[in-house]
């Protein structure tokens, strides 16, 4: 690499070091650039400030390293950084994060390892993150070693990390053997499944938990064998460990070696445990054997699930602890999903629905709300017979569940029960309890009903005292459908249903109404065409440019810019015009403000509808 | 270590009661709406589960009635019917039957209490038996995912009737002039301890406070699990630090190794060393520190006192760890600073002044008037007065420019009045160096100035050493691009791809541009 030595003249290695050891200096002047005017106030606490400025200098460190060039990287900065390795936690973090990215800057894959030595260092400090990082970035850089460098540098490390007095170091270890094992010689892979074994029997809990970990990505790079006689009896052990924070993490492990192993080994080697770990006796890991249920139940095959997880999963949904049955309700419908095809429908009918029923009246309104996002799921699964008889039943008591989220989760997936029931059966079911809803006393189930309004088009009166309400999320969401129901019903329509409704809201003493008027007008121009855009509704509009509340003025002046578009230029110039200069006058700033938009903004659409007038007028 | 009052956190004061914040009244999702509607039982229980058949219980005959030959068969009986649980979430179910068992753990606790020579070798497998049944469960979830021990109300166990009893039998056990640790060993093992010490995270105080007690006996009594005890800790600390940020039962933990500390032999073990430095420092991270400092604090001292050579790296480990966003625990950190320079030896304080002084000097500084008020206080405390005054010459000049700054610039009038009166202690102590320091300020300043703006134009070259060297790199490596496709396409050079992409992209702009300005033009007309 030409010129790859730094400028020695400039940077002297010691200069570039006492930056990055410097605690005198006050100032952090280094992510301005130098700009004046950026250097931080001089109040700040000195020890704060020189904190920040030496986590500045690590971030930089590609910068030293770049002006060192490679070979006194090597030499003089790595060696340096090794030895200091005693820092502020944030700045460690940087350099373990930083260290993952120096390929490059040390010369190449050739050179990779000697960014070894201060990365083992980082690798075995007390602060999980540091270390994390650490790994992190050993994991990353193992990738550019080659074979022989992995032996030769790479895996001593591992294995001393494995071998260290503290727990950190062990810890540590735990994540690298995967990454090397793949790649090096059968010798040194018996060394290595031997160092994984010590730690999964590790002595300190914290070690045990990380080998859990990792025992599922460490699983599928052994080979087959090995999986048999090496994996499986650490899973048992460890899915037996006296501590339920170790057991439930070999659950996770569980589905990775579930995955690996073929069929008819899984009765006897994985299911033992796992029948184990649904019963245990820590709400914990029967927590994790709900939350992976379906990952469990692809990795154990529809046989294994017919006989062991149906029952499992029965029991899952009425545990004792009402995190685990909310855990277990969340999966109600992927895990009937996932169940064989040929009985399926038997499976769900003779033993899930029964638990789902109880469920619907749960004593937690967590398992309940976490029931309700899923269960209407099972209609397109069941078919519309069985829809209609066993689920709609149970819908129907959840949208009168006292729980506000419960209704929640029911009403925004009404749409797949839609589709499997057909809109006639599910308005002649579920609308007298819809209708109902509207007018429930938290908005979000409002909102939520009005937002699946156009859906349900046919009843309207219900959209219109909707319409409103007087809370402005609703108020959006109930303009913006108008606009499909128009869209849907075409303009005659709404110039006899719904048009009048809006207008006659543009004298209603709640000024939050009249704006209503607004933004129900803004929605509904482009539907209804310049007919009556500028017969019906120009006239309302432009005379609430009187309005004696600025809010509804200035949302005057936006209408008249949204709508302008569809007026004629007549209309424009003559009607128009004169509010909008008149606007522009207003005493309040706002309204001012928004009339000058709007008559900068109508002119340009103006000019833009003289040239489409020449090309094609859609009316 | 006697103490048997409760926490800090004690729920004692219903205080904090079941208010909904007026946000979450109005949209009815508050973020904690799982927990709610439990919430207001406040108890809970994980016991009930393993109840498999539920067992009629039939009162037994009195222990005082009982002939002296009789009475120990009829106290094993008696165990062997307090092993039955009952469902206390239900509290109505078997009131028949949970009142036989009060009554006869309330005839246990009170026979092994009063009576000597009732605890003889064959009752110790069946009492720890009902002990372990009774106490050890998967403690529940939390009813509130977010508990803070400080604002929230603790969640309470169901079962206390029966598990206080329970509780103060065993401590009644314990604490039996009868009781023989040689034949207690073989049924309070490692095993047994391990679970205990997972009860410590109950969040019922009640119940903490009787495992604080417990522990400590057995700690006391059964020598052979001593060592085992404190590394179980050590890990439940570690877990709690640096991986789950949560158990209940620090505080009491940690005033059981207050009074274990103060037992070590001289010299310290380096596992102990190890357990200050790795565990108890970094305990100091915790978000929670507020709830177990006081204790925390001890401890630190308590090591403090039995060997002083350990000062510095408890003085640099809290340095480390300084808070740095937190202005609470800043407080709580000058303060426990405090109560170790109330103890320090003079040789040890000269080794860590010079740190410990620039962070003071730091938090004099602090916007945050508590903070600086709390430091400066260490002024009003005699012997940290004394210690500064013999090493005047090294701390002056260390707090010199902050000090003088800070009482120009304080926005808080007590502590410029606090500041005016540590300079003026300071002229007192060394008038010559005081006015050293003074003339000298100002060319100190501009010494400071003058190295920031080397530093500035350091990182100003090595910046642009950098972009010039980046440039070089690509320039370098699109010639060789070219090169090779020219080489390959036999194409003429072109100029590099991206730029004309990009030029591509704009096109439509500038021309959509010019339609628009053209168009209000003809507008206005």
């Amino acid at each position: 690499m030409a010129g790859a030595d730094g400028d020695d003249s400039l940077y002297p290695i010691a200069v570039l070091i006492d930056e990055l050891r410097n605690e005198d200096v006050q100032v952090p002047n280094v992510s301005g650039g130098g700009l004046p005017g950026y250097r931080s106030k001089r109040s700040c606490s000195s020890r704060e400030t020189f904190r920040c400025l030496r986590l500045n200098s690590i971030k930089k460190l590609s910068t030293i390293a770049l002006a060192l060039g490679v070979e006194r990287t090597r030499t003089e900065l790595l060696p340096f950084l090794t030895d200091t390795i005693y820092d502020e936690d944030e700045v460690l973090l940087a350099l373990a994060e930083q260290l993952g990215n120096f390929t490059m800057l040390v010369g190449g894959p050739e050179y990779v390892h000697c960014l070894l030595p201060p990365l083992e260092s980082l690798a075995t400090v007390e602060e999980t993150v540091v270390r994390d990082k650490a790994v992190e970035s050993l994991r990353k850089i193992s990738q550019e070693h080659s074979p022989v460098d992995l032996e030769v540098h790479f895996e001593p490390l591992v294995k001393r990390l494995a071998s260290g007095d503290w727990f950190t170091s062990r810890t540590s270890a735990c994540g690298l053997f995967s990454v090397c094992y793949p790649r090096v010689s059968s010798t040194v892979k018996a060394e290595i499944r031997q160092h994984f074994r010590t730690l999964c029997s590790d002595d300190t809990p914290m070690v045990r938990r990380a080998a859990a970990s990792k025992l599922g990505e460490f699983a599928k790079v052994l080979e087959l064998d090995y999986v048999k006689s090496d994996i499986i009896s650490l899973f048992t052990a460890l899915a037996s460990d006296e501590q339920d924070s170790v057991r439930l993490l070999a659950v996770e492990a569980c589905v990775s070696i579930a995955t690996l192993l073929p069929q008819e080994d899984l009765e006897s080697l994985v299911m033992p445990t796992l029948r184990q770990a649904a019963e245990d006796k820590s709400w914990r890991v029967r927590y994790m054997v709900a939350d992976k249920f379906s990952e469990l139940q692809k990795a154990v095959g529809p046989e294994i699930t017919k006989n062991d997880l149906v029952p499992a999963f029965q029991n899952l949904l009425k545990d004792c602890e009402a995190e685990v049955r909310a855990a277990a309700a969340n999966k109600v419908k992927e895990f009937c999903e996932n169940l064989p095809e040929e009985n399926r429908e038997q499976i769900i009918m003779t033993h899930i629905l029964p638990c789902v029923k109880e469920l619907v009246s749960d004593t937690n309104q967590h398992v309940k709300s976490a029931l309700a996002s899923v269960i209407m799921g099972l209609s397109t699964i069941l078919g519309k017979d069985n829809t209609i008889e066993h689920l709609l039943p149970l819908f129907l008591a959840q949208l009168k569940d006292e729980c506000p989220e419960v209704r929640l989760n029911i009403i925004s997936n009404l749409d797949c029960v839609n589709e499997v029931i057909g809109i006639r059966q599910l308005s002649q079911s579920l609308l007298p309890a819809i209708v109902e809803l509207a007018e429930d006393a938290k908005w979000r189930v409002r909102l939520a009903i009005i937002e699946y309004m156009p859906l349900l088009a046919g009843q309207l009166p219900l959209t219109k005292s909707l319409c409103r309400v007087v809370v402005y999320a609703i108020r959006e969401a109930a303009t913006c459908n108008l606009m499909k129901l128009v869209e849907k019903f075409g303009a005659e329509w709404a110039q006899n249903t719904i048009v009048p409704k809006v207008l006659g809201m543009a004298n209603d003493p709640n000024y939050l109404h009249r704006m209503t008027t607004l933004f129900c007008i803004n929605a509904l121009s482009e539907a209804c065409g310049q007919d009556i855009t500028t017969k019906q509704m120009l006239p309302v509009v432009l005379k609430m440019s009187n309005d004696q509340v600025a809010n509804v003025r200035f949302n005057v002046a936006k209408s008249l810019q949204k709508i302008g578009p569809v007026l004629d230029s007549n209309a424009l110039q003559t009607e128009v015009k004169p509010v909008l200069e008149k606007l522009a006058t207003d005493t309040d700033m706002d309204v001012k403000y928004f009339a000058q938009e709007a008559i900068s903004g109508t002119r340009f659409t103006l000019a833009s509808l003289h040239i489409s007038t020449k090309s094609d007028l859609p009316f | 270590m006697e103490t048997t009052k409760l926490p800090p956190t004690s729920p004692s004061s219903p205080t904090t009661s079941f208010s909904v914040p007026s946000a979450e009244k109005v949209d009815g999702f508050p973020r904690r709406s799982m927990r709610r509607a439990r919430q207001r039982r406040s108890h809970s229980s994980s016991q009930f589960r393993y109840q498999s058949s539920q067992v009629e219980l039939t009162p037994l005959p009195l222990l005082k009635d009982a002939p002296v030959a009789e009475l120990h068969d009829l106290f094993c009986k008696k165990l062997q019917q307090c092993c039955v649980l009952f469902d206390f979430l239900d509290c109505v179910a078997d009131l028949k039957g949970k009142e036989i068992k009060r009554a006869a753990l309330n005839e246990l606790v009170e026979s092994v209490a009063t009576s000597r020579g009732v605890l003889i070798e064959p009752l110790y497998p069946e009492a720890i038996k009902m002990i372990s049944v009774n106490i050890f469960r998967t403690l529940p979830p939390s009813e509130n995912p977010e508990f803070d021990p400080e604002e929230d109300e603790p969640t309470l166990e169901a079962s206390w009737p029966h598990l206080q009893l329970v509780y103060e039998f065993f401590l009644r056990f314990l604490e039996s002039p009868d009781f023989q640790p040689s034949m207690a060993k073989r049924y309070v093992d490692q095993k047994f301890v391990l679970q205990l010490l997972e009860l410590f995270d109950s969040e019922d105080p009640r119940e903490r406070e009787y495992l604080k007690t417990i522990l400590h006996r057995v700690y006391g009594k059964l020598l052979g699990l001593r060592a085992y005890i404190r590394k179980q800790i050590n890990n439940i600390f570690l877990r709690f630090i640096y991986e789950t940020e949560h158990f209940n039962g620090v505080a009491e933990l940690l005033e059981i190794l207050g009074s274990i500390i103060n037992g070590f032999a001289l010299p310290l073990k380096a596992e102990h060393k190890q357990f200050l430095v790795r565990v108890l420092i970094p305990l100091h991270t915790a978000k929670s520190l507020s709830i177990f400092h006081a204790q925390l604090a001890y401890c630190v001292v308590q090591f403090m006192e039995k060997d002083a050579t350990v000062t510095e790296y408890i003085i640099r480990g809290l340095l480390k760890y300084w808070p740095k966003t937190c202005t609470q625990k800043e407080v709580m950190f000058l303060g426990e600073i405090e109560e170790i320079l109330d103890v320090i030896e003079p040789s040890q304080f000269i080794r860590v002044q010079e740190p410990l002084f620039k962070q003071i000097a730091a938090c004099i500084s602090s916007p945050h008037f508590q903070v600086a008020e709390r430091a400066l206080y260490f002024w009003n405390n005699e012997y940290i007065l004394s210690l500064i005054e013999e090493n005047c010459q090294v701390i002056l000049p260390l707090v010199f420019a902050t000090l003088y700054r800070v009482s120009k610039e304080h926005w808080n009038q007590t502590i410029v009045s606090l500041i005016y009166n540590v300079l003026k202690t300071f002229m007192e102590m060394n008038s010559k160096l005081f006015d050293d320091l003074t003339a000298s300020y100002k060319v100190e300043k501009q010494k400071e100035l003058k190295r920031d703006r080397e530093r500035a134009d350091l990182w100003r070259g090595l910046e642009e050493h950098q972009d010039r060297r980046m440039q070089m790199l690509t320039e370098a490596a699109r010639n060789q691009r070219n090169l090779q496709e020219r080489g390959e396409r036999g194409d003429p050079p072109t100029p590099s791809s991206p730029q004309t992409s990009i030029s591509d992209h704009n096109e439509p702009k500038p021309s959509g541009a010019s339609s628009s300005s053209s168009g209000g033009g003809e507008g206005t007309t």
